[in-house]
């Protein structure tokens, strides 16, 4: 699904990208872990399209498609969706309106029908049940006042209501208590299917315990040091990240 | 008076108001009419020496060749324009003013409201009372002109206690083939505890003549009585609009003004001035503008607190595209005696172009001192956050703007009280937002 080839970015002067290399499969679950400042984020940000970075070298490439090419809106409606670590809040836009402008844009993208308002609010209650989401939050404001779990938890539900193929959730784990951790854990187990792909990125195995990955990743200074499968998770809570940090020194770039 | 020798339409309005003059058939209302245009000839129009007007240089409004007495011809607007002023699914009894006279209506009106030309109320006693009232002549300038030479307009009162059971909507279109100067009147008089909603919308035809208009709107509001005033305006280009609205209230009186100010027209300016005149009084002000192109949109506002426990609260927002100026200047005046008053003022604007201009100039003059009184006037962009976040659910550019756009007037959008108008007035928003224009 996703091929991301020798990529590298830049903020500003400061190149925080320098070679990744990373296959996605659809049904798969990809944990990248790895220190601060590694460039876990930035990776998400450069996948969805933030427009401070600036892409120096190499390729990703969704389902046959150049997603370097394409502008925010037109990756989401290709099917890329990422959790934000912080999400906006945006007094005066409607939670539920906004969503509905969204899935409409994405259909119409996609040539399918627009929902009509009937379709759309069958729709929004089943995703809310699904993943937990409280009835009152969908028609405040976005995101407005929202406690950090519940915009978190708004993350998951706008993903439910916009079946993305491919999903980036960046750290959504943070700031979460053990209940909220849970119930966005159980929303993403439940949208997990053959079709899409996840991509998490945490600083914790603790989430990982919760959404079992396929693969694990270390990302350290922008470069993917050491791939593996779930148990590497735990190797590195037990151990840290120093020494693969030493190991990977060693190595000539 | 040398520095008006520039402007043509001066002499023409002299002659004119000698001619008019000649031919006045009540003596009172001359003499209004007399004391007008000698504060008129006095003050001239408005210069950028005048602190009210130093962002705003009339005179180059005023440049064309107008007629003042173009107006006396009989006009029917098209039921094209005349459309263009329904707002969607609103229920409201309707009335037609084109070039500033009233229209053959069928309007079932309640007994309760009286509704009558200008001309026929104000050789009224019991009218005239409340006509031209002292704000109106002295100020000079475009008020005094009005109050000399006005022609057309409306009288609409409402009896003690009643209610109106759904909103008057007064259409004003303008039209005309020639550059006309333009002088309507108003009078709105709401008795002792009753309740009256209007809308008035202002619509005109895309022309190449230029049509001046130099609207005065009076409002009465008594004890206890309630007045929803929403205004909107939708002229087109060649429009140069100015629109003074002198609000007087009573005890215990709400007055609510809600004024929308669309693109197209050349030049708009509001001058909304709301004297308070006894205790307990409640007054809202709220205000969206919306400029493209080379607009001028100026607001200003005075709010006079005279007596004691009077609120009063004003958001006046502005959304300013292109080469489009903005001017806002509130001035909120608190007299020694006026203790225990509140009265909030707030200003914030959008600069959606790099070549798009706002002054805006809060000014509170307080002289009581047991009073809570705040101000604040920002000027920002879109947030670039929030547009990659909507952006990145799918949601394309112009439409992440509109919601944005729509987002930032929403404090004051909300405060509508008329569903129907807040949904259209949001349509209209998100019509004119860059890239959404048709």
């Amino acid at each position: 699904m996703l091929t991301i080839k020798n990529l590298n970015a830049r903020v500003e002067d400061k190149q925080i990208l320098k070679g990744i290399n990373l296959k996605v499969n659809a049904g798969e679950v990809h944990a990248i872990m790895g220190p601060n400042g590694s460039g876990k984020s930035s990776l998400a940000s450069v996948l969805a399209g933030r427009d401070n970075y600036e892409v120096l070298e190499g390729e990703v490439d969704l389902d046959g498609k150049d997603l370097l090419e394409m502008s925010p809106e037109d990756r989401a409606r290709e099917g890329v969706f990422m959790a934000f670590q912080y999400p906006i809040e945006i007094p005066g836009v409607s939670n539920i309106n906004f969503l509905r402008t969204a899935l409409n844009e994405i259909r119409a993208y996609r040539k399918l029908p627009q929902l009509d308002a009937k379709q759309f609010l069958k729709l929004s209650k089943e995703r809310q049940k699904l993943v937990e989401f409280d009835a009152k939050l969908v028609n405040r404001s976005l995101n407005e006042g929202f406690s950090g779990g519940e915009k978190k938890r708004n993350e998951i539900f706008q993903l439910a209501m916009l079946e993305p193929k491919l999903c980036v959730l960046d750290e959504t784990d943070s700031g979460l208590d053990i209940d909220a951790l849970r119930i966005v854990s159980n929303g993403v187990n439940k949208l997990r299917s053959k079709d899409n792909a996840f991509i998490l990125i945490t600083h914790y195995q603790r989430l990982l315990e919760y959404i079992v990955p396929d693969f694990v990743h270390v990302l350290y200074d922008g470069r993917i040091i050491k791939s593996g499968t779930k148990e590497l998770a735990l190797e590195l809570e037990e151990k840290g990240y120093d020494w693969l940090k030493e190991s990977f020194r060693e190595q000539p770039v | 008076m040398t520095k008006q020798i520039t402007i043509p339409l001066y002499t023409e309005l002299l002659e004119g108001f000698s001619h008019s003059d000649e031919n006045a058939t009540d003596d009172t209302l001359q003499k209004i009419r007399r004391a007008g245009f000698e504060n008129f000839k006095k003050s001239g129009f408005p210069t950028r020496r005048d602190e009210d007007w130093k962002y705003t240089t009339i005179s180059s409004f005023l440049q064309e060749q107008y007629h003042i007495n173009g107006i006396a011809k009989e006009l029917t607007a098209s039921a094209e324009l005349i459309s263009e002023a329904i707002v969607p699914s609103l229920d409201a009894y309707q009335l037609v003013l084109v070039n500033g006279k009233l229209q053959p209506h069928n309007n079932n009106f309640p007994g309760f409201i009286k509704i009558i030309p200008i001309s026929e109320a104000v050789i009224q006693d019991d009218v005239r009372q409340h006509f031209a009232g002292n704000s109106t002549v002295a100020s000079g300038h475009f008020a005094a002109l009005n109050t000399a030479l006005f022609s057309n307009g409306l009288f609409i009162e409402i009896s003690a206690n009643a209610a109106i059971d759904k909103p008057l909507h007064i259409v004003h279109a303008f039209t005309s083939a020639t550059n006309v100067f333009i002088q309507p009147r108003h009078l709105f008089v709401v008795h002792q505890g009753a309740e009256l909603n209007v809308i008035e919308t202002i619509v005109s035809e895309n022309s190449l003549a230029k049509i001046f208009v130099n609207s005065l709107t009076e409002v009465i509001v008594e004890e206890n009585a309630s007045f929803n005033h929403y205004v909107l305006q939708t002229a087109k280009t060649g429009v140069r609009l100015v629109n003074q609205t002198d609000v007087k209230q009573k005890r215990h009186s709400v007055y609510s003004n809600y004024t929308f100010c669309m693109p197209k027209a050349d030049l708009i300016r509001n001058n909304l001035n709301v004297a308070l005149n006894a205790e307990q009084t409640e007054t809202h002000l709220y205000g969206l503008y919306l400029g493209e192109d080379q607009q001028l949109i100026d607001n200003h506002s005075l709010i006079h607190h005279k007596f004691p426990h009077c609120n009063s609260n004003e958001i006046y927002k502005g959304v300013l595209l292109d080469k489009a100026t903005g001017v806002f200047n509130g001035k909120v005046f608190v007299n020694p005696e006026a203790q225990k008053t509140n009265a909030f003022q707030q200003n914030n604007n959008l600069l959606l172009s790099n070549n798009a201009t706002i002054n805006t100039k809060p000014q509170l003059e307080i002289f009581a001192d047991d009073v809570k009184c705040s101000h604040g006037a920002t000027v920002g962009q879109l947030s670039k956050e929030a547009m990659f976040y909507l952006q990145s659910r799918g949601i394309g550019e112009e439409a992440a703007r509109a919601l944005l756009v729509n987002a930032f007037a929403f404090d004051v959008t909300e405060k509508i009280k008329i569903p129907e108008l807040e949904q259209y007035i949001n349509h209209l928003i998100a019509l004119h937002i860059p890239g959404n224009k048709n």
